[in-house]
């Protein structure tokens, strides 16, 4: 069943985008303009196919969006990770321990909607008022923020589990060496751990790409113009998806339905080679050449 | 007690610390404030967030919220409560058969190169975004199909979204009953249905419950797929499993805040407050249980 499903999912998306795939061409990727074009007026058939007058269907917009927003998500997310998880491993004694570490689990099981309530209830308002030189609070810095802490456990907690398994007698010779306890973390164990630090990475770098519903209520839904500044609002691929529902099915000639299931499909696409990916590094294919080479 | 052991140190060897010690032992202090300051800012946010929620939606809270339908602007919550229960339960008695069974394969017979590959599709659609398996709900169920937005097409969607956690988790219970407890059953002379429905499976149960659990606390947060299968609608629900959208609670939080009117924002509040109850409630839970008898 589930390989049927997966295969369902991939096929329908594929079947239903195909003839927007034939219309849209190569530029799907590369134009800027998302128009669904008069939907009033009679379709006029271009490339074989039936579109409404002016219709052009561009996604970089999104595509950038999409990049941009989880980019700096994990710029701010993998520090945070990396010390919350070293805090957690080294200088919290064990009996509070598992209650932190919990309380750094729970934030990943927060429903998208919830975070992006409080987006909108205390993070725009906080950077309309301190940070944002326009008064606006909604846009790619706010997405950013809600990105990375929805991320940020993912990394933390394969980061600590990680560190609570390096060997103690690493520990203990770099100890031995006259280390400080810091240093002992940073520069005989943090190395030890790299290759499951950089696998949650892209793991959460997966997560954050598909998020929907929180980037959608703090991100703005910029259109048709690419982000200038931290400031600017931004529409991701998937929020675009759910925002556009009401306006696609308006489209009597259901292009704009067809080209929605080809982003759907581009999206698919994305976050599959970014898990396959995560998948290499954490099932240690890299760590074992590394171990064969001591 | 580390500021006083380090003073009393260097108060005794203060000639034989070299600046270089000095300036170690500062790097090491700012890297664990840097650390401490950055697990507040990972857990800081949470309590946030649970206080606001809680906050704004205990004081919107009443016993006319339960007992009324929304409607444009306000009202109560009752026809999203029962559509949230209905899809999620709807979802569950989807999904918990194949997941489970898809388990049981993948813990009993699964160590083969099919086995491999479900597992790694089912890793895949895992990861696959919600909002791609609702728009293919969409362009399947509600267009090809022609069921409109309906309760049948939402709680197909959640199903296909939570069965490869309930096959994952599955199949992790099982593996954890001894082997010697299948042998045991075949010696005396038990066949391959008994052994896994009658010994394997009820020795797994607590694991398999835990699993349900996790993907009914999953099914009740999630937003995105359903915007695109179960519409939305002001009214309880009808009954019907086609052609007839229905609400759910995440809904009201994320068109209700929206709205220019208080009334709404409260709205969205307590929705939130109760999305927010049941998800944590099950998360806790099942993770104190599990912490307690070491499993999973």
């Amino acid at each position: 069943m589930i390989p049927a499903a997966l295969c369902a999912v991939v096929l329908f998306l594929a079947i239903y985008s195909a003839q927007a795939v034939g219309f849209n061409g190569f530029g799907f990727v590369s134009r800027i303009t998302w128009d669904l074009g008069n939907m009033y007026s009679d379709p006029v058939t271009i490339r074989g196919v039936q579109v409404p007058p002016g219709a052009s269907y561009g996604i970089l917009v999104f595509v950038v969006g999409t990049l941009l927003s989880s980019f700096i998500a994990i710029l701010i997310a993998v520090p945070l990770s990396i010390g919350a998880a070293i805090f957690l491993s080294e200088a919290v004694p064990a009996k509070i321990r598992p209650v932190l570490s919990l309380l750094v689990e729970l934030v990943a099981v927060v429903p998208s909607v919830v975070f992006g309530l409080w987006g909108i209830a205390v993070l725009i308002p906080f950077i309309g008022h301190y940070i944002s030189p326009t008064g606006n609070g909604y846009g790619l810095l706010a997405a950013s923020i809600v990105l990375a802490l929805m991320i940020t456990p993912i990394i933390a907690t394969t980061l600590l589990d990680a560190l609570l398994q390096v060997p103690k007698e690493n520990r203990e010779s770099a100890f031995a060496l006259g280390a400080t306890h810091f240093e002992v973390v940073s520069k005989a164990m943090l190395p030890m751990v790299r290759a499951t630090l950089i696998g949650g990475i892209v793991l959460a770098l997966g997560r954050a790409l598909g998020e929907t519903m929180a980037v959608l209520m703090v991100s703005g839904g910029g259109l048709n113009i690419l982000p200038t500044s931290l400031f600017s609002p931004i529409s991701t691929i998937a929020s675009f998806i759910v925002s556009q529902l009401d306006s696609a099915e308006q489209d009597p000639t259901n292009m704009a339905v067809r080209s929605l299931a080809e982003i759907a499909l581009v999206l698919f696409i994305i976050t599959l080679a970014v898990n396959a990916g995560a998948k290499l590094l954490s099932s240690g294919v890299l760590t074992n050449v590394r171990h064969r080479k001591q | 007690m580390s500021v006083t052991a380090s003073s009393s140190a260097s108060s005794r060897s203060a000639k034989v610390r070299s600046t270089q010690d000095i300036r170690r032992a500062t790097t090491s202090a700012i890297g664990w404030i840097a650390c401490g300051i950055a697990l507040l800012l990972v857990i800081g946010p949470l309590i946030d967030i649970v206080w606001v929620v809680t906050y704004r939606g205990a004081s919107a809270f009443s016993l006319e919220l339960l007992t009324t339908d929304t409607n444009g602007t306000g009202g109560g919550l009752l026809n999203a409560i029962e559509g949230t229960a209905v899809l999620s339960f709807g979802a569950m008695l989807i999904a918990v058969p194949i997941g489970v069974a898809a388990g049981i394969y993948l813990s009993e017979y699964g160590n083969n190169k099919l086995g491999g590959t479900i597992r790694f599709l089912s890793d895949v659609l895992t990861g696959t975004p919600s909002i791609v398996l609702g728009y293919f709900s969409y362009i399947v169920f509600v267009i090809s199909l022609g069921w409109a937005f309906s309760a049948l097409a939402g709680a197909i969607t959640l199903a296909i979204l939570i069965v490869p956690y309930l096959a994952r988790i599955t199949e992790l219970a099982l593996r954890q009953v001894p082997n010697t407890m299948r042998e045991a059953a075949f010696a005396l002379g038990a066949r391959e249905p008994a052994v896994i429905f009658k010994i394997v499976l009820p020795s797994a149960a607590s694991g398999v419950v835990t699993g349900a659990l996790l993907a009914l606390a999953i099914s009740v947060g999630e937003t995105a797929p359903l915007i695109y299968t179960a519409g939305w609608s002001n009214y309880s629900w009808d009954g019907r499993l086609t052609h007839s959208p229905i609400g759910y609670l995440t809904y009201v939080i994320w068109s209700f805040i929206d709205q220019p009117f208080a009334e709404s924002h409260a709205l969205a509040f307590a929705a939130a407050f109760l999305v927010m109850l049941v998800v944590l409630a099950i998360n806790i839970g099942v993770r104190l249980a599990v912490r307690r008898t070491k499993f999973v």
